[in-house]
């Protein structure tokens, strides 16, 4: 039993919470964009967090499904449909055999998250089901979807259905992103931030950015000021972190995400505070950023914040299944 | 072996998840020991919250679960914590875990379809084809790090007569298997990639192979050695790599 792929969308990937433990071999994380809307997308759906969500990008595609199904979409709203009746984003829904899924207008975001109750039957690669577009392994087929793709699902429990039905009641859970719709974006010091000059260190935390169209899973390429050394500086690859934001010599700042590779050899100015990552994930091109340095102490702060959120999430989910 | 590891070192964030052990600022190989001895034991004895360890030329990045390392209320911050538990298995002195390096033959056919930079690199060096392709092989080849691409190796102990700048312009599609120097480097293009470095010649063999144990060929410290085969031994063993993949 499956869900066939009617039409793929542009860019629709299996992801989940990455592949660690390899860069050391050259392997980089992959993983979704958006760990945020992952993560609840999977809580909604009676799944383990790390389990894999279909990752869509900017357009949806359509799928049909082949026995009744628990499913919920979180991130972006692309205006998800079952015949004429809208599917409500972040929250259970119990989709019938025989039903399609199709998606419409973007009204909000850049990627939305697509979990199934019993998650996507592929074969783990190197411990993770992310899929390495470029490598070519992992996910389905190693590959975004294709038409004509039958993607199975996992074994499903009859009780998580039952408590789909009480959970329609709750308030699905609002995306970091409408707390913070036109607030800067957040970040600590990268490792060479002293190395940038008083005009860079001004610029990039006083003036707008924007989205490059270039920007993809690998990187968000900023357009603004340039952001300049005070002298040259010769680096050696070394790690970089999700959020790492690196300059090359012309002075435009990439933001490194989750098909970042695993080093880097430029200077990095700054590195985004992981409670912000979902807000740049659901930043479209030629969308305007703003930037607002915080210490390190309050960027694991509000991280350790963020957590407790989850778990709360997770906790009435179970309070739910608990209850029915 | 004598511990290792044991002085000169800083602990810097890379971000709120990520922390960075930096033993130096030079390509050499006694601060890479040290770096890969470290590398060893958070692998061999894992930390609770560590979730990656990514050692390269002179650093060892660690990525981490803040929730896992200290929570909220907790008298310090995760940064804090880890930073300290690093710094105290640091004082201890980790012990270089490799008591033997390995020697791995990489055999490789230099013709001109796989090698298309091999000429100018000689006449920039003022060599024959030959010398380089000699000079190429009796290099004593060590792997400093993997990156870039899964399991591309950055070698160090290229011949000093074969340093070559990085192309002006690099190549948008660079082959798997290529062969390829720069400056005082070599390496083997693992998947086809964009890459600036001077292609030389092509292996047949993998370097990486995603659902081995580890997945990749070379480790660092191996020496590598670059044996010269004939474009039609490149195809017997491209086929025989093709029929057991």
């Amino acid at each position: 039993m499956s869900i066939r792929v009617l039409k793929p969308g542009p860019l629709s990937s299996l992801q989940d919470l990455g592949r660690y433990g390899y860069q050391r071999f050259g392997v980089i994380v992959s993983g979704v964009m958006d760990e945020w809307s992952h993560r609840v997308a999977n809580i909604l759906a009676g799944n383990p967090e790390h389990e894999a969500s279909l990752e869509i990008t900017l357009m949806g595609p359509s799928l049909s499904f082949e026995q009744d199904t628990l499913i919920a979409i979180c991130g972006a709203d692309l205006s998800p449909r079952i015949g004429e009746s809208p599917v409500p984003m972040a929250s259970p829904v119990l989709v019938r055999a025989g039903s399609q899924l199709d998606f419409g207008k973007r009204v909000s975001g850049c990627r939305a998250y697509l979990a199934v109750h019993g998650g996507f039957r592929v074969a783990p690669v190197m411990a993770s089901k992310s899929t390495y577009l470029r490598a070519g392994f992992g996910g389905f087929a190693g590959r975004a979807l294709k038409k004509g793709d039958l993607l199975d699902i996992g074994e499903q429990d009859p009780a998580i259905f039952a408590a789909a039905a009480h959970s329609r009641a709750g308030k699905p859970p609002a995306h970091p992103v409408t707390d913070r719709a036109d607030a800067p974006i957040r970040f600590v010091a990268g490792q060479q931030w002293s190395a940038f000059t008083a005009q860079a260190h001004r610029d990039f935390c006083g003036q707008a950015f924007r989205v490059d169209s270039n920007s993809d899973r690998m990187g968000y390429r900023l357009q603004g000021p340039t952001l300049s050394l005070t002298a040259p500086l010769e680096m050696i690859s070394e790690g970089v972190a999700f959020g790492s934001v690196q300059v090359p010599p012309d002075g435009n700042p990439i933001v490194l995400m989750a098909d970042r590779q695993t080093t880097g050899g430029y200077p990095k100015i700054a590195a985004i505070a992981s409670v912000d990552l979902p807000l740049l994930a659901q930043a479209v091109p030629q969308q305007l950023l703003r930037f607002e340095r915080i210490e390190l102490a309050d960027a694991q702060r509000l991280h350790l914040e963020r957590e407790l959120r989850i778990k709360d999430i997770r906790r009435s989910f179970d309070n739910l299944k608990g209850a029915r | 072996m004598e511990p290792v590891a044991t002085k000169d070192w800083r602990i810097e964030p890379v971000s709120d998840r990520c922390l960075m052990v930096v033993f130096g600022q030079k390509v050499d190989p006694a601060i890479n020991a040290r770096v890969h001895a470290l590398a060893d034991h958070l692998i061999d004895q894992p930390v609770a919250g560590v979730i990656d360890v990514v050692p390269a030329f002179t650093t060892v990045a660690v990525h981490y679960r803040p929730e896992q390392i200290a929570g909220v209320g907790a008298a310090s911050s995760p940064h804090d914590a880890l930073e300290r538990t690093i710094a105290a298995i640091l004082a201890r002195g980790v012990t270089a875990t490799r008591t033997e390096a390995r020697t791995v033959d990489i055999p490789v056919c230099y013709d001109e379809e796989f090698g298309p930079d091999l000429l100018e690199v000689a006449q920039a060096c003022g060599l024959s084809r030959e010398e380089v392709i000699r000079r190429h092989g009796t290099s004593d080849h060590v792997v400093y790090m993997l990156g870039f691409a899964p399991g591309f190796p950055y070698m160090g102990g290229l011949d000093a007569s074969l340093a070559m700048p990085r192309r002006s312009t690099p190549r948008v599609k660079i082959p798997a298997g290529t062969v390829a120097i720069a400056r005082e480097q070599s390496s083997v293009y693992t998947l086809e990639t964009p890459g600036g470095w001077n292609l030389i010649g092509r292996t047949p063999l993998q370097l990486f192979r995603p659902r081995n144990d580890p997945p990749t060929l070379l480790r660092p410290g191996d020496h590598v050695r670059f044996v010269p085969i004939s474009r039609e031994r490149f195809d017997e063993l491209d086929r025989q790599a093709g029929e057991s993949a």
